[in-house]
């Protein structure tokens, strides 16, 4: 070991990454477009599901019921039809999402027998925007019934208590239920395994592929020395890039943040050096940058994308996926960094997920050195 | 006579991409394998249910209407009681610690503030650490609590004035969910996680087809030759154009037969959709390769594209819950109209005179990119 060679080996490096100011740009720049996404467009909220209503009764208590719908800014009303076919066109054409049918003569059969029913159509081929507006309309129509039973109970004589049994909730750690809050420790997450794993992936099939790999090993620089000092410098645009998000996050978004700055970097520091390895490992395996490429989105980007538990919940997931997310490292760094920022959790309640991390990190570690011979075929 | 020389050069060129690209078993593998693997995990993993939400219950009341409101919670499907704890310190560490969702803690005098007509209210704890778990716990909480009451108001009717029960006023709803009866996500996912793979594959393997033969210095070779330079463009194209077609039809099957996804429209306008759609990423991923200068350059450009192309394509979150500016700009994203067709075409069953405008703007902005792409070659050579 020698730090001379490793300084010359990461001077190389820094001046190969420098030759090419476009894409360090947009490596410091990636963190920021997430952000803005994430924090300004992207909403997981349904809110104003686009609503067609088709009240074939016409009375005042149809009415009075699908005022409930217009009053709530769940439901959007696009359209008023007044024939079937065209409620069948608007949710085939993708006008609205959620049809409400009034039937005939809901005014008499509440009267005459107190039951009535309303039909809500849901275009289901978006489920879970059908199954939340779902919720809405059966809340909607739930309070309307109990309304109109209240009175009547009134009527009859009957005392009629108040709502009777109400939940009073606190949300815990993320109190205005801002998804932003919920966004970035993924994003962080996100860029963080692209930058580390993308990036270096492509460091020794580059050597391979333009043969600069033989003059490489001509030197005298050891293949420990070539690891350390081709990884240093992506460490450093990497921790710069979490800075960047992290800052962003508080100071322009305003998410909250309860615990240790320490902390943070010091397992971001451990979660870099798990995807740096993972890049490095690609890279000497796969020899060629299209290959190197394909193999680090493979396990870099949708799995921090999907199964680090950042926008779908992991304990909703089958079984055999949860068995898959528990050897992927992201998620182990979401749920730290969810618990750094919202939680502002302390160190012991972190260990497991830490400890998780650091075994990840050795691991990836030896795999990389072992990999990687010098010497050439 | 020039047209049959030039087919015979864009065969050769053909030949040539497709002995580089099936040399290597490495890169064969990762023409097909990959695409299936996500398909299969993430058709499972993406599921926006929210289905047991854990629960620790604290019961200082201990009556029968404390129980009947604890045995709506352990009756319900969306909640799974994971702790009856005594201490008001076990709820608030456990919440902590993350251990469950939802703290529910019951005061004394719950019954007796019931049968006064006073209304009773029950302390929540919500970890919303995510929000939107925390959102939908909080909708599944007021359904089981609006239910209690009912039934308690029902029940107290019956005892003042039985006779009058049947004719209390009711609405219900009646809702269909069409086209996806059972309100599945995996037929909402899979179709969506089929438009995404498929954009990957092509705009990474097109963003590396020009810059490559650049990098390595094997361009200037092929520029020698009579070809010219809208057979070569063709000719780097039309290999990932038949590799993106070979995996479409792959993860279609993995949708309908392993996830059992109906495909309720024609078969033929969901290839024409597919196709158009391949078009526009190979124009945007040769775009980006005409203009980098080394592989790695091309790779992290598409892959600036390739995130918020995503975000937005309303593939996980709803596009209708976008701020104005945002939804606007998603038209002019190809990835945005290709999960809408998939979705329209295996879901709804709806053909061409529904879904022509997203073609068109498909078909529009392939060519555009193609296009340029083929003018910048041409400069970029000079």
């Amino acid at each position: 070991m020698s730090w001379t060679r490793i300084a010359a080996m990461t001077r190389k490096e820094v001046l190969q990454i420098g030759r090419d100011p476009r894409s360090l740009l947009i490596i410091l720049v990636i963190p920021l477009v997430q952000l803005f996404i994430f924090g300004y467009a992207v909403n997981l909220d349904v809110k104003h599901v686009p609503l067609c209503i088709y009240d074939r009764d016409g009375t005042q208590t149809s009415q009075d019921l699908l005022k409930h719908f217009q009053a709530t800014d769940y439901f959007d009303v696009v359209r008023v039809s007044d024939n079937y076919p065209d409620v069948v066109r608007n949710i085939d054409h993708g006008v609205c999402s959620v049809a409400v049918v009034v039937p005939p003569q809901l005014a008499e059969s509440l009267h005459s027998s107190g039951q009535a029913s309303v039909q809500a159509i849901l275009d289901a081929s978006d489920s879970n925007t059908a199954s939340i507006g779902m919720g809405y309309a059966q809340a909607i129509v739930q309070s309307y019934s109990a309304e109109i039973q209240i009175s009547w109970q009134q009527k009859q004589g009957l005392a009629a208590g108040a709502p009777i049994v109400t939940f009073q909730p606190r949300t815990w750690f993320n109190e205005d239920l801002e998804s932003m809050a919920n966004f970035v420790p993924g994003v962080v997450a996100m860029v963080m395994a692209v930058v580390g794993a993308f990036l270096t992936s492509l460091t020794i099939a580059r050597e391979w592929e333009r043969g600069t790999m033989e003059q490489l090993i001509s030197t005298p620089v050891g293949k420990l020395e070539i690891q350390i000092g081709k990884l240093l410098p992506y460490f450093v645009i990497g921790i710069t890039d979490t800075a960047i998000c992290a800052g962003a996050a508080v100071w322009w978004f305003g998410v909250p943040f309860r615990g240790s700055w320490m902390v943070l970097f010091a397992c971001s520091m451990l979660f870099l050096i798990v995807v740096l390895s993972l890049g490095y490992f690609i890279s000497v395996t796969a020899k060629s940058q299209l290959g190197a490429c394909q193999m680090a989105l493979l396990v870099t980007f949708l799995p921090t994308f999907l199964l680090s538990g950042f926008i779908f919940p992991i304990d909703q997931m089958p079984v055999v996926v949860q068995w898959i997310t528990a050897v992927l490292p992201a998620r182990y760094y979401v749920s730290i960094l969810r618990n750094v920022f919202l939680k502002g959790a302390a160190v012991r309640l972190l260990v497991g997920d830490i400890s998780a991390l650091a075994a990840s990190a050795v691991v990836l570690v030896l795999l990389a050195t072992r990999s990687f011979q010098k010497r050439l075929g | 006579m020039r047209i049959r020389e030039s087919i015979e050069r864009i065969r050769q060129m053909l030949k040539k991409e497709f002995i580089q690209t099936l040399r290597d078993p490495h890169t064969r593998w990762f023409l097909f394998g990959p695409a299936l693997i996500q398909m299969v995990v993430f058709g499972y993993a993406a599921t926006m249910e929210i289905k047991h939400v854990s629960l620790a219950v604290l019961d200082q009341d201990n009556t029968q209407e404390s129980r009947e409101l604890i045995s709506r919670f352990s009756a319900s499907p969306y909640f799974r009681i994971e702790k009856y704890v005594t201490e008001r310190d076990d709820l608030r560490e456990g919440i902590d610690r993350g251990d469950f969702l939802l703290a529910v803690e019951i005061d004394s005098g719950f019954a007796q503030r019931l049968r006064n007509d006073q209304g009773a209210s029950v302390q929540v704890i919500v970890d919303s650490s995510n929000s939107n778990t925390a959102l939908v716990a909080l909708g599944y909480l007021n359904q089981v609590g609006a239910s209690f009451a009912h039934a308690y108001q029902i029940d107290r009717m019956r005892r003042i004035a039985p006779q009058l029960v049947s004719f209390a006023p009711q609405v219900d709803l009646e809702a269909r969910p069409w086209f996806n009866e059972g309100l599945r996500s995996e037929w909402y996912f899979v179709p969506g996680v089929l438009g995404n793979l498929m954009l990957i594959l092509i705009m990474n393997l097109t963003a590396f087809a020009v810059v490559r033969e650049r990098e390595i210095g094997t361009l200037e070779q092929v520029m020698v030759t009579p070809i010219r330079r809208w057979e070569f463009i063709l000719g780097k194209t039309i290999p990932f154009f038949l590799i993106g077609s070979f995996d479409a039809v792959l993860l279609a099957l993995v949708g309908t037969l392993w996830f059992g996804v109906p495909l309720r429209g024609h078969i033929a306008v969901l290839a024409i959709g597919v196709m158009v759609f391949q078009l526009a990423a190979l124009g945007l991923g040769l775009l980006l390769s005409t203009m980098a200068k080394t592989q790695q350059q091309s790779m992290i450009t598409a892959f600036f594209f390739t995130m918020p192309m995503t975000s937005l394509s309303g593939f996980g979150t709803p596009i209708s819950s976008m701020p104005l500016f945002f939804q606007k700009l998603s038209y002019f994203n190809p990835l945005r109209h290709v999960v809408l067709i998939l979705r329209s075409i295996f879901l709804k069953g709806v053909g061409l005179d529904v879904l022509w405008p997203n073609m068109l703007v498909m078909a529009a902005f392939a060519l555009l990119t193609l296009s340029v792409s083929i003018l910048r070659f041409r400069k970029s050579l000079e």
